[in-house]
């Protein structure tokens, strides 16, 4: 899968739970989930189930504590995938 | 400190209508919000009728971010549109998300009878007990725990004064609203939301249903299943929805100009204590007739003085004990008790949002000058009959009602009662 695609699907799934959503408009591979998106930490279970969902993988624990930004799930979500 | 506090602001979700103006023409109507609930029929239920809030999902997502739509259950969802109603119907502002100011002088006391029991039939015991625990993410907590709804509206309107749910059965929903006129009467709030809300789910009513306390016997009209003070009342009809109105310390209102519906005069909280024929499941009369004395001594008015009465009424076998509590209460013998209504005859028991409900109804009411009909009890119950011209089987028109009483009473043998009155500056 294209990283453009995943980036795409990230950013799907991240919409209900952002509240910054001027930040949505000018969303790339540095935008911070929590910093820029607002996207409450505690809602990040939530996130990684779906990503679990949208690409069929499964994320440990440990991994999610490496993602901050937009390009953080975009490559882990990859490497999973390779 | 002693304070008059007065209602600035209702919202309602209920079976027959999702707003105050629709809940006004529906009950001046006498119209049900009973329907066939295929999810009792599916589960083997005896009683396949329910009083269910229609289009409220529609009605959620036109109002509130999807952030907060995923996190929110029903009981939430009932809350929310009936809270924002309220907010907004008492002239106050909406807060912006971004906005960091806290309203410190406003609070919430809003009620449930069993809580987010529909997220804990269907999400949290499933995917525990399939081992998949990890799978329920981070917003069952907030759904389960009983100070769920009131947490959810402390944040939709930045609330910094005491926020809160009570419990206390069916009296829960005027049991909120007691407690927030104590707690704007002693200084301690300008503004309290009150109320209750209770989730519609076949979990919810299974219990209930096993108890043989549902009306197994009108599954074919389903509109003519709540019968309140009938020979034929079989039992009560589960209902959800949710019930709030805003109370405020009068001198709040007056210094903002708000439009004031009515005044909160009295309240009266008890417990029967199990004894003298009162249980887990029914009411020690003399507890009743304590608790509405207690209140009408609160509010400083006499027996005589009482104009209407929107009663517990469930359309159980304790229907005529109520009705002997009031006349007993109030020292009117037969023909001489005022007006006496049954809301639950249209929207069924919504338990825990119950008392909020029908005091949304009893507001509107005072206000509106009229009694709303109690319906389906054409056939009034034999122990009844000597206070037949008492119950109004059609709207009764009543521009002179000056004080309307309110009663609610719940398992564990809990009483509550309000004394609404016109409001004169």
């Amino acid at each position: 899968m294209e990283q453009s695609e995943i980036m795409g699907n990230v950013v799907k799934i991240l919409t209900p739970w952002v509240k910054n959503e001027d930040a949505l408009q000018s969303v790339s591979m540095e935008t911070s989930i929590l910093d820029d998106l607002k996207v409450n930490s505690a809602r990040l279970v939530d996130v990684v189930i779906a990503f679990e969902d949208e690409f069929d993988i499964e994320i440990e624990d440990e991994d999610v504590d490496s993602v901050n930004s937009v390009g953080d799930a975009v490559t882990l979500i990859s490497s999973k995938l390779d | 400190m002693t304070r008059k506090v007065v209602i600035t602001g209702l919202g309602v979700v209920a079976p027959n209508a999702s707003n105050a103006v629709d809940f006004e023409a529906a009950i001046r109507k006498g119209q049900s919000g009973i329907r066939h609930v295929e999810a009792m029929a599916t589960s083997k239920f005896g009683c396949r009728v329910g009083g269910v809030p229609q289009g409220i999902d529609a009605l959620v997502a036109a109002e509130f971010p999807e952030d907060e739509l995923l996190a929110m259950n029903m009981s939430h969802r009932y809350a929310s549109l009936a809270s924002l109603e309220a907010w907004l119907d008492a002239g106050l502002p909406r807060p912006d998300r971004e906005d960091p100011s806290v309203d410190w002088d406003s609070g919430a006391i809003l009620g449930t009878g069993i809580g987010g029991m529909d997220t804990t039939g269907e999400k949290v015991i499933p995917l525990t007990d399939a081992g998949k625990v990890r799978r329920l993410g981070s917003t069952a907590v907030e759904q389960v725990m009983a100070s769920g709804i009131s947490a959810r509206i402390s944040g939709q309107f930045a609330l910094g004064n005491q926020v809160t749910t009570n419990s206390s059965a069916c009296s829960t929903g005027a049991e909120a609203i007691a407690m927030g006129l104590e707690r704007i009467r002693s200084g301690r709030a300008e503004r309290m939301i009150c109320g209750g809300a209770e989730a519609a789910s076949h979990y919810i009513w299974a219990g209930f249903d096993a108890m043989r306390v549902l009306n197994r016997g009108s599954n074919e009209e389903p509109e003519k299943a709540s019968r309140p003070m009938s020979a034929s009342a079989g039992g009560f009809v589960p209902g959800a929805g949710a019930g709030v109105l805003v109370l405020e310390s009068e001198e709040s209102a007056l210094a903002r100009g708000a439009r004031i519906y009515a005044e909160i005069k009295g309240q009266g909280l008890n417990c029967g204590g199990h004894r003298e024929g009162g249980s887990m499941t029914a009411p020690n009369p003399d507890g009743v007739r304590r608790c509405i004395g207690m209140a009408l001594a609160d509010a400083g008015i006499s027996p005589d003085q009482v104009d209407a009465i929107n009663g517990h009424l469930t359309a159980t076998g304790a229907d005529p004990r109520e009705i002997g509590s009031w006349a007993a209460a109030l020292g009117r013998g037969p023909g001489e008790l005022p007006p006496i209504t049954s809301t639950k005859s249209m929207v069924g028991h919504t338990l825990g949002a119950a008392g909020a409900i029908e005091s949304v109804a009893c507001i509107l009411m005072l206000k509106g000058g009229f009694v709303h009909p109690s319906i389906n009890c054409e056939d009034v119950h034999p122990e009844i009959e000597q206070h037949r011209d008492s119950i109004p089987h059609t709207l009764r028109e009543m521009p002179e009602m000056k004080t309307i009483v309110k009663a609610g009473f719940g398992f564990g043998d809990v009483n509550v009662c309000l004394v609404f009155e016109k409001w004169e500056a």
